[in-house]
């Protein structure tokens, strides 16, 4: 047995050594262990993509397609409270496309025990969510005689919060601009410095009930689920820097879906990793079948230049070597001037510039060459250019 | 507490209690003190009240409701009846009010006057009004699938029918005229109150739901062919050819009439065998492809300062009209007057026969369409006891996963209709019931769920199930393949790409697109793909040199190229003429594509 490991182990993967051995019935003959991995080792052979094999479009095809089945009307949990998740097709393309802004930003944050069973989950949550101003305020109103807004505030409320009237009241003044504000026995009243009118005064008003006043910047929406047996906490809203920071939040669990974040604070293979992780969420949820290698191609296209790149004209499109094949994308123009600009050389590798000239696309039977005599080294052809014009000088 | 009150969505207050303001508003509208056409909202979520007086808003009308009763009774529709009150009267009475969309949401509107609770605050004045006119035109709809509901009444709009009656001195373009429309068996409300019978466009049919040799497979159906010589579904299609004579400046116009043979661009005198001495075409004339319908000349596009020393030769240009490639017909008017601007206008119109043939589509009103893929000879056609065949047969497989129970109720009803001699109603929600028409059926001596014993036409023999048959209104879709029928091998070229044209009118090639092409690289299949794009390859002569295209002077025998060094060498390229155009326009952006050759093998 371990002379065999040992013989397949470059030719195997790890994995599938580690699955034969696994689930090898005890007392195998050791010719019969033999002939297992043979045949294993073939069907991994048969089951490798061949060279010349456009894996790019396979996967392009293999992801459209399924995805044109794909309904945008989502499943919801009728009644029980739920974040608002961007779902569906347009989480794909908000993903694929690497979107800086996000339609839904959420966080799943997990709990360090005690605090995981159950214990003060709802003051736990409570503390992380953005609390504005409006739901300290018992009543807000205008008074139009005197063109002034008064708020009476639950100023013990405030205090439990961990803050005080005075701090919320600096809040305020850095919220809106021109406007002076006074307190008194708990109740905050606010005037214009110059004459203003109502309808003005009525946007201040609006405007006030949504300044942020304590919790974590950016989580406005906090709630509390139990998932097998552990209280997670859902956001919607992310801010995974200052989550993390909190003691009783298990930082190695937690998550956010904005991959972005998630590239700045972990790095690229974390982020690579959760554009996999996001876009089989999707899948998953719809029910459709997908091969995780074509979206692994896919997550490697976007992320294998060091940071996560859109398919789109300025994410990988981008980085094709061949002039033609962005020209025939979008924005022609800029690409060809810039590239008359450096005097690029198209070297027609790839697919869709050969389509333009139309000549055999390498791939598939267009990729091999016929190797003759006219060409000194038939691997490195601009070298046996070079010499070729070497010797003509 | 306190509530903003916001018209058209401008802050205009407060009120110290919502509710009883927003009751005060609707109650003064009911008493007509305020116009009909205002509507207020309390809106739950903030707290406000919302009034609207804007134009543009959708608003429907719904019979008011008082603790639990309707103040539309009976004595109102004896007035009704008598002309003695109007609609508007009821709306002034605040019997009839109009909300909108976001005064809806604080309605609880009943269905149905059965329904009505204390809670409900509307009642709808019709159940029908759930749907629009179109839709309200299927039968049995309550028992369609909603989305099906809809589909069925987008199809009926494609139904030939008996469009106008006036159709005989009307020029209207690209119009079809069914022969023998007929009224439905099954028919609604709406169909009275639209006149269904002044335009129908369909025909009740003999429809056996069953399967013939696999041909109705994928929504297909199969034609009686006796029915079809009989004059099924036969329609007239109806096409003008329009021209003008313009006006261009310089005094210099068109002229229609017969072109003298030495016209530029002159077809021969065959293809303008069927034009009179005025140049356009006589009544009744028979034409294919190539044949002018309206002869004119043109004055020459550019001037030239020669020709007018030239009065030897013509320099007009053909413009003729004639039919493109494809076409046919028989002219059945032609029509001369002037347009607005006081140009000729010439109008023929042209008129062809539509037979049913394979490939036809044809739909009941249940959104069940389907093209005709095979028809059959009446003696083969299956037949059921009593000696009936069915003109169409109708494949069972459309009915599990579509759920349009209303069409197999039509089938049902459609045979009632035709043994009682009567029309059957269908009127959404307030047709006649199925356990009645099924009761019905069996005091005519059939059976009472609408099957029928059949027999193999070509064989004889009796089919084993019983086969569900009976009369449906069946309509003629405008979409025939005589409009659409298309192939190419070779053709036409555009001038500029030199890639084959596009559409069929102009006998274009069938374009392999994007996401075709990527099939093909999929698949590896890189010649094939290649072979695919020849449509537009040339050979062009490529110096070595400068990398772009050189000369062929073909008087002397010799390729040579104006920018590079005497002996430069120049190789033959195999590309595709739109890769050589697109190196054409970088040169006029200023950009220099060079080539650099390598061997290819």
């Amino acid at each position: 047995m371990e002379k065999l490991i040992q013989e397949y182990a470059e030719k195997l993967p790890e994995k599938i050594i580690s699955d034969i051995i696994e689930n090898m019935p005890a007392g195998t003959a050791a010719a019969k262990q033999k002939k297992i991995f043979e045949a294993v080792y073939n069907e991994y052979r048969s089951s490798l993509a061949e060279p010349g094999e456009s894996v790019g479009i396979l996967s392009a095809e293999s992801i459209g397609e399924p995805s044109t089945q794909m309904t945008l009307n989502t499943f919801h949990l009728a009644g029980v409270s739920e974040v608002n998740v961007t779902t569906g097709l347009p989480r794909i393309i908000e993903v694929l496309d690497g979107r800086k802004t996000m339609a839904a930003t959420n966080m799943e944050i997990h709990l360090k025990s005690p605090y995981s069973e159950g214990k003060d989950v709802t003051v736990v949550a409570s503390q992380l969510r953005e609390t504005p101003f409006e739901s300290f305020v018992n009543e807000l109103d205008i008074n139009i005689t005197n063109a002034s807004i008064t708020a009476k505030v639950d100023v013990k409320k405030i205090e439990d919060a961990g803050s005080d009237v005075k701090k919320v009241i600096k809040l305020l003044e850095k919220g809106v601009k021109g406007y002076k504000f006074s307190e008194e026995k708990g109740i905050i009243t606010i005037k214009a410095a110059k004459e203003d009118n109502i309808n003005d005064l009525y946007k201040v008003k609006e405007a006030i009930k949504d300044i942020y006043v304590c919790g974590i910047k950016g989580l406005k929406q906090v709630i509390p689920v139990k998932r097998d047996d552990k209280y997670v906490i859902l956001t919607s809203g992310s801010n995974l820097k200052d989550v993390l920071k909190l003691e009783f939040v298990d930082e190695t669990q937690t998550v956010t879906n904005d991959i972005f974040e998630i590239e700045k604070h972990f790095g690229v293979e974390a982020a690579r990793q959760m554009v996999i992780n996001e876009i089989n969420k999707v899948l998953d949820n719809q029910g459709i079948p997908i091969d995780v290698r074509h979206i692994l191609l896919v997550a490697d296209a976007m992320t294998s230049s060091g940071s996560v790149l859109g398919i789109n004209r300025y994410g990988i499109v981008k980085e094709k070597p061949s002039v033609l094949a962005r020209a025939s994308f979008e924005t022609p123009i800029k690409h060809l001037v810039s590239a008359a600009l450096t005097g690029e050389v198209d070297t027609l590798n790839s697919v869709i510039e050969n389509v333009m000239m139309n000549q055999p696309v390498p791939v598939g039977t267009g990729l091999p060459n016929l190797v003759t005599k006219g060409i000194m080294n038939p691997d490195h052809h601009h070298i046996a250019k070079e010499d070729k014009k070497a010797k003509a000088k | 507490m306190a509530a903003d009150v916001f018209m058209d969505y401008k802050f205009v207050g407060t009120v110290k209690d919502a509710k009883v303001f927003t009751d005060r508003v609707i109650s003064e509208r009911r008493m007509n003190r305020l116009a009909s056409s205002i509507n207020v909202t309390l809106d739950s979520a903030s707290g406000n009240v919302y009034i609207e007086t804007a134009k543009g808003r959708a608003v429907r009308p719904l019979v008011v409701v008082k603790e639990g009763k309707s103040l539309l009774t009976k004595r109102h529709a004896e007035q009704l009846a008598k002309g003695e009150i109007s609609w508007s009267d009821l709306v002034k009475q605040g019997v009839i009010e109009y909300l909108d969309s976001s005064e809806e949401e604080n309605a609880l509107v009943a269905f149905f006057e059965k329904d009505l609770t204390p809670r409900h605050t509307h009642l709808e004045v019709s159940s029908v009004d759930i749907v629009g006119v179109a839709t309200g035109l299927v039968p049995f709809g309550h028992h369609n699938q909603g989305a099906r509901l809809l589909q069925g009444s987008k199809n009926q709009k494609q139904g030939i029918g008996f469009y106008a009656a006036n159709f005989p001195v009307r020029m209207d373009m690209d119009t079809n005229l069914l022969h023998y429309p007929q009224i439905p068996i099954v028919s609604t409300v709406l169909h009275d109150l639209s006149e269904y019978e002044k335009h129908p466009s369909g025909q009740n049919v003999i429809v056996g739901v069953m399967s013939y040799q696999g041909f109705n497979m994928e929504d297909a159906i199969i034609l009686n062919k006796g029915s079809v010589d009989r004059g099924f579904a036969r329609s007239h299609y109806f096409k003008p050819v329009i021209t003008e004579e313009l006006r261009y400046s310089g005094g210099l116009l068109d002229e229609i009439g017969l072109p003298d043979k030495d016209v530029k661009g002159y077809r021969s005198e065959k293809d303008y065998r069927f034009l009179e001495d005025d140049g356009i075409i006589y009544p009744e004339a028979k034409i294919t492809e190539g044949d002018v319908v309206i002869g004119k000349t043109s004055p020459p596009r550019f001037l030239n300062a020669m020709d007018e020393y030239n009065l030897a030769t013509s320099s007009r240009r053909e413009s003729s009209m004639s039919l493109a490639h494809g076409q046919e017909g028989t002219v059945d008017m032609v029509f001369l007057t002037e347009n607005s601007e006081g140009n000729k206008l010439i109008q023929v119109r042209l008129r062809e026969e539509r037979i049913p043939e394979i490939g036809d589509k044809f739909t009941s009103r249940h959104a069940q369409k389907g093209v005709i893929s095979l028809i059959v000879p009446e003696v083969d056609m299956p037949f059921t006891a009593s000696g009936i065949k069915p003109d169409i047969i109708f494949s069972p497989h459309g009915i599990p996963t579509r759920m349009t129970v209303g069409h197999l109720l039509e089938l049902l009803g459609g045979k009632v209709g035709a043994m009682g001699g009567r029309q059957i109603d269908g009127t959404l929600f307030e047709a006649e019931k199925e356990k009645d028409m099924r009761a019905e059926l069996l005091s005519y001596g059939f059976k009472e769920n609408g099957t029928e014993t059949m027999y193999n036409g070509a064989t004889g023999e009796m089919y084993k199930v019983q086969i569900y048959i009976g009369p449906m209104y069946y309509l003629r879709l405008k979409h025939q393949v005589r409009n659409k029928i298309h192939s190419r091998a070779r053709g036409p070229i555009q001038l500029l790409t030199r890639q084959p044209t596009e559409g069929r009118l102009k006998e274009g090639g069938l374009r392999l697109g994007e996401m075709e092409k990527d099939t093909f690289v999929a698949h590896g299949a890189s010649l094939l793909l290649k072979e695919r794009f020849d449509s537009d390859k040339v050979v062009l002569p490529i110096s070595e040199e400068s990398g772009i295209v050189a000369v062929n002077d073909t008087r002397r025998g010799r390729y040579y190229c104006p920018v590079s060094s005497e002996g430069a060498e120049i190789t033959n390229v195999e590309m595709s003429y739109a890769f050589k155009l697109i190196l054409d326009e970088f040169k006029s952006l200023c950009l220099y594509p060079k080539l650099e050759l390598e061997p290819k093998y």
